[in-house]
């Protein structure tokens, strides 16, 4: 009797065994797939990535061997990059998310240590704040900013974008910050300034080196949201000085022409290569990053 | 920092109650031999004068929250008075754009949500019944759709759907029906637009809830599967309840952040059939007019419809936070 029931037990999990990989297979084509089918396309023509005649045109390209003579062409690249001076956004984005990030760990480490280390209760209040502020729709406050820009003229520099970015992040990286700094122990500044250290001189030299890992993860959030931000972005940059993301967006406004599609599938996948080349070295940050934040809040 | 808090909200609430100045009206009488005529024109200079004067605007108090862009108290009484039972009522008030997004914004949240919870949670649990080797993979590959700018993933997905790109073609093949396309209709749309924010949020949960499956007791399992339970079971009354704080915690997250949906809607480029709140602001204040009080209208509304989502979370907080001290 028992052989049978042993016998059914692995026949089930056989079964589910098969509808296990079935699923994580499934997941894995929907959640990967649709990148590398994005960055197949976009060394193709128009004509054929979006074929009308037959999807596979996609695969084959006949037209653009057609009429290049081979089955890659980088076209897309060039006219995005180029004709359209996609790499200024480039470089503007570059500036922004470099700003951003280096701006909000400043005040991020110095603050999150401060009232880690201060005996009233922050904690509560910019638990709240960090709260509020990822409920807010950022578009929200962006109408509450503009009027001011306008009047002060301060509207369409890069430096404001910075700012108004920094500010929207700031309560989430304190908060982060905050609960790495209280990881930390206390001993540790206490017997520093049992040696002899300034509360500062502990800081420096006792909190510094054994921060990183902190650090690193919260700099991560603070990229993505500089990186990946459209709403600021788009309202309070101009033309000129437009990052990635908006500027993919214009490129879209102006699609009746031949090929413009393709400048911004070009570029789309142009603005995610490094998220793809940072989720590969930064995988491990990230994911406790996350569920850091679900073990606290 | 407070500063950046409290200022924008503050400069929204001033800005929703005014509205820009009218222009000043000359009026200037030409006479001629054959009579007079009157013509008015704008007076320029002091149009100019009076809007320097006060930036802002005149006020208006509540006005501009009642007229037809936003709550449009008339036209709702009026479809009110009109309507033939509750279901026409709904029907008509779908015509004014702001209930319009209302609608569309509170059917996003509600479904997401929840279908990106059963979904994260399955990928989860299978996941964690995969090899060890191979969960690296699966994570990274997993958090693509997750990191990507929220405009790049629906664009790459709305490439694939367009009627000439795969999916749109694989679809127009399973239905037999060339003519299909998603971006026509209306219902179609917004099953789109589900299925993409499910896309988008998924790993989240994934990712929460695989690190909530780490901590699982092994002897509470253990000790359910010697006493028969089947393995739907097992997941039912051990694995979902030890889950539990995750999975209320990653739902209002989730409900804050679909609440604000916004880039998918520009890349769908799906203005004509589903607009959000966050896409009517935008639409206020862009293009050539920049209506500044009514963007401000509405981001007042939208606070109001954040903080009611808000407040349970922060009684709940409240609560936790007293229970700890």
């Amino acid at each position: 009797m028992s052989s049978t029931h042993v016998l059914a037990r692995k026949r089930q999990s056989l079964g589910l065994k098969m509808l296990i990989w079935g699923f994580i297979g499934l997941w894995l084509i929907v959640a990967a797939f649709p990148f590398f089918w994005t960055l197949w396309g976009s060394f193709k023509m128009e004509a054929d990535f979006f074929s009308k005649a037959d999807w596979m045109n996609a695969l084959t390209a006949p037209r653009t061997i057609a009429e290049h003579g081979r089955a890659f062409i980088g076209e897309a690249y060039n006219g995005a990059w180029v004709q359209e001076e996609f790499w200024r956004a480039v470089v503007n984005t570059a500036l922004v998310c470099f700003f951003v990030v280096c701006t909000s760990l400043t005040i991020g480490t110095l603050g999150g240590y401060a009232l880690s280390r201060s005996n009233y209760r922050y904690t509560f209040w910019l638990l709240i704040t960090a709260l509020i502020f990822r409920a807010m729709p950022p578009i929200t406050l962006v109408a509450g900013y503009l009027l001011p820009f306008f009047e002060w003229n301060l509207w369409g520099h890069l430096a404001t974008t910075v700012i108004v970015l920094v500010a929207i992040n700031q309560p989430f990286t304190l908060w982060m910050l905050h609960s790495f700094f209280q990881k930390i122990p206390k001993e540790l500044d206490e017997s520093a300034k049992v040696d002899g250290c300034t509360q500062f001189q502990a800081f420096r030299h006792v909190i510094i080196p054994v921060m990183w890992p902190g650090v690193i993860t919260t700099g991560l959030f603070s990229f993505l949201l500089a990186y990946n931000d459209f709403a600021v972005t788009s309202m309070l940059l101009s033309k000129e000085n437009q990052t990635m993301v908006p500027k993919i967006a214009s490129f879209l406004g102006t699609t009746q022409t031949e090929g413009n599609v393709m400048f911004a599938v070009s570029a789309v996948v142009s603005a995610t290569a490094p998220l793809f080349i940072l989720v590969l070295f930064f995988q491990r940050q990230i994911v406790s990053g996350l569920t850091q934040g679900a073990v606290k809040g | 920092m407070l500063l950046f808090i409290a200022l924008p909200i503050v400069s929204v609430l001033v800005q929703s109650v005014h509205t820009p100045h009218e222009a000043v009206l000359i009026e200037t009488e030409n006479c001629d031999p054959f009579g007079c005529t009157k013509s008015t024109a704008i007076d320029q200079d002091a149009t100019q004068a009076l809007r320097d004067e006060e930036p802002l605007g005149r006020f208006v108090g509540l006005e501009i929250y009642f007229d037809r862009g936003h709550l449009a108290v008339k036209e709702v009484a009026e479809t009110w008075a009109k309507a033939e039972g509750i279901g026409n009522f709904f029907v008509n008030l779908n015509n004014l754009p702001f209930y319009r997004s209302m609608a569309f914004t509170l059917t996003f949240t509600f479904s997401v949500t929840p279908l990106m919870l059963v979904f994260g949670l399955m990928i989860a649990l299978g996941v964690n019944a995969l090899h060890q080797r191979l969960k690296g993979v699966l994570i990274f590959f997993s958090l693509l759709p997750m990191i990507v700018s929220p405009l790049i993933g629906s664009l790459v997905l709305f490439w694939m759907i367009d009627s000439r790109g795969i999916i749109g073609s694989a679809l127009q093949w399973i239905f037999n029906d060339p003519a299909l396309s998603l971006k026509a209709s209306t219902g179609l749309t917004w099953v789109m637009l589900i299925v993409y924010g499910v896309w988008h949020a998924a790993p989240f949960s994934f990712i929460v809830f695989y690190a909530g499956l780490q901590t699982l007791p092994q002897d509470t399992l253990e000790s359910a599967q010697i006493d028969g339970a089947s393995r739907w079971q097992q997941v039912r009354y051990v694995i979902v309840p030890h889950l539990m704080p995750l999975i209320t915690f990653v739902a209002l997250m989730q409900l804050m952040d679909n609440f604000r949906v916004f880039e998918p809607i520009v890349g769908f480029n799906s203005e004509a059939h589903a607009t959000s709140l966050s896409w009517f602001i935008f639409n206020d204040l862009g293009g050539e007019t920049r209506l500044l009080s009514s963007a401000a209208t509405s981001s007042v509304l939208t606070i109001i419809g954040v903080s009611i989502l808000l407040a349970p979370v922060l009684v709940r907080t409240w609560r936790d936070f007293n229970a700890k001290s």
